[in-house]
């Protein structure tokens, strides 16, 4: 008996679709999220994650809509964020369907909204996403999509979030995310074994292997990815094979 | 055959109601005691905190029609917060009583482990239990809490570990609960949620 390493599919959504960034090019349309939540769901997906990544706040509504569409078709949890600024925010993704709602530039500007939003809805809602780039031999977190710098350290800003109220970390290593070298095990290490919550590892994720050294190596109690998936370079289903036969526990579905 | 969705003010009911409806469950949210009264089976979700979820209930003057629905043998079915509120009381809120259907206090789980405990877990069954009929040993299922009653309980019927050993399903004669979230637990979640049904029919 023992608790599974998680397999979570992301989708990156601008304006009711699911996109992929890519460098020089813009973003390019990976499909309908309800289609795509409806197939993850169906291959064995642990949890969905659903990321608001319009740059402006005017597609709210759209977004809202999104989550009501994609949270119909699953029966596994739903985690949603990106760009939620308020309470209130958190509380419309949440009654539109999600299960957690993830914080990032919000939190940093005022770090109380992780209390007000575990105060209300448990701590086991609310998920701190940390966007890092190495700084030698420590990782600073980054707002508003990877543009600003917050002067902080990674370790340590994820430590206080979690005494607020943070009760998950999704940790994005910027370096890696897109570039297809695999996950940043000594990060996700270094964060999972100072705060008293379980870790989302994310960037970088490319091959079953790599997934394989950040449940081990990496100490992560759960993994995204995105386009690995959207493109079905990859099934879940066979990805939990791979990792089965090597001794790391996962939900075999059935 | 109606079946009240205990509505106390927060948490996720649309996910329990449509896990519910896709089994062809005929569902209605309960803010008031005759729905309560007058419904065929009570399901009572919950996330949040202790408190919240207790001055939730008698806020509405829910706690009461209950606590006449449990001692009527009236089949429940209580989920996370909704099985821990079925407790005396819980470390979460001191001095909140629960519904106390059941004498144990629910506790915190230990700084030992990760808390919450979040994910994908499995049970160990230690008495026969009708919620988990036809359903692997070593399935798994989605628990999302930071507090949990202890596997001592007396109808506890499967356990799980983290950090202590917790009741992860209790049945009584009329009385069912889960600790984990069946409406997220994927295929093994709906036949839990069916065989709760089946026993109300």
């Amino acid at each position: 008996m023992s608790l599974a390493h998680r397999i979570i599919p992301c989708l990156d959504v601008d304006a009711g679709r699911v996109v992929k960034g890519v460098e020089f090019e813009g973003l390019r349309d990976m499909g309908d999220p309800a289609e795509l939540a409806a197939r993850y769901n169906r291959e064995g997906a642990d949890e969905l994650v659903v990321l608001d990544i319009s740059a402006s706040n005017q597609g709210r509504g759209t977004f809202l809509d999104t989550i009501r569409r994609v949270a119909e078709q699953l029966n596994i949890p739903l985690t949603a964020g990106g760009g939620i600024r308020t309470m209130e925010d958190g509380r419309a993704v949440l009654r539109a369907g999600a299960d957690k709602v993830t914080v990032n530039t919000a939190a940093v500007k005022r770090p109380e909204l992780l209390s007000e939003l575990a105060q209300q809805f448990g701590a086991q809602a609310v998920v701190l996403s940390v966007d890092v780039k190495r700084k030698g031999n420590s990782w600073e977190p980054y707002t508003r999509g990877g543009r600003d710098a917050t002067g902080m350290d990674a370790v340590a800003w994820a430590k206080e979030a979690v005494s607020r109220g943070a009760g998950e970390i999704l940790l994005t290593s910027i370096d890696r995310d897109g570039t297809c070298s695999g996950f940043d095990c000594a990060l996700t290490a270094a964060l999972a074994s100072a705060v008293p919550v379980p870790v989302i590892a994310s960037g970088g994720a490319s091959t079953f292997e790599d997934f394989l050294a950040v449940y081990t190596d990496g100490r992560a109690d759960a993994a995204l990815a995105a386009s690995i998936f959207h493109t079905a370079t990859h099934s879940i289903s066979a990805m939990k094979k791979f990792l089965a036969e090597r001794g790391v526990s996962v939900r075999l579905s059935r | 055959m109606k079946i009240a969705i205990v509505d106390y003010g927060a948490g996720n009911l649309p996910s329990v109601e449509r896990a519910l409806a896709k089994l062809g469950a005929q569902t209605e949210r309960a803010i008031a005691p005759e729905q309560v009264a007058s419904a065929r089976a009570i399901v009572l979700p919950g996330v949040g905190h202790f408190a919240a979820f207790v001055n939730g209930l008698r806020e509405r003057n829910l706690t009461s029609s209950l606590r006449d629905a449990f001692e009527s043998g009236k089949p429940m079915l209580g989920i996370c917060l909704g099985l821990q509120a079925m407790f005396a009381s819980s470390e979460e809120a001191p001095g909140e009583p629960g519904l106390e259907f059941f004498p144990e206090e629910v506790r915190a789980l230990p700084t030992t482990v990760k808390t919450p405990h979040i994910g994908w877990n499995q049970l160990r069954r230690t008495k026969p239990s009708r919620l988990l009929q036809n359903i692997p040993d070593d399935a798994y299922f989605y628990f999302a809490h930071s507090f949990a009653a202890p596997a001592s309980a007396q109808f506890t019927v499967a356990a799980c570990d983290h950090g202590f050993p917790f009741a992860a399903v209790i049945e009584g004669q009329n009385l069912a609960a889960v600790q984990f979230h069946p409406e997220k637990s994927g295929e093994t979640g709906a036949q839990v949620l069916r065989n709760f049904l089946e026993s109300v029919r």
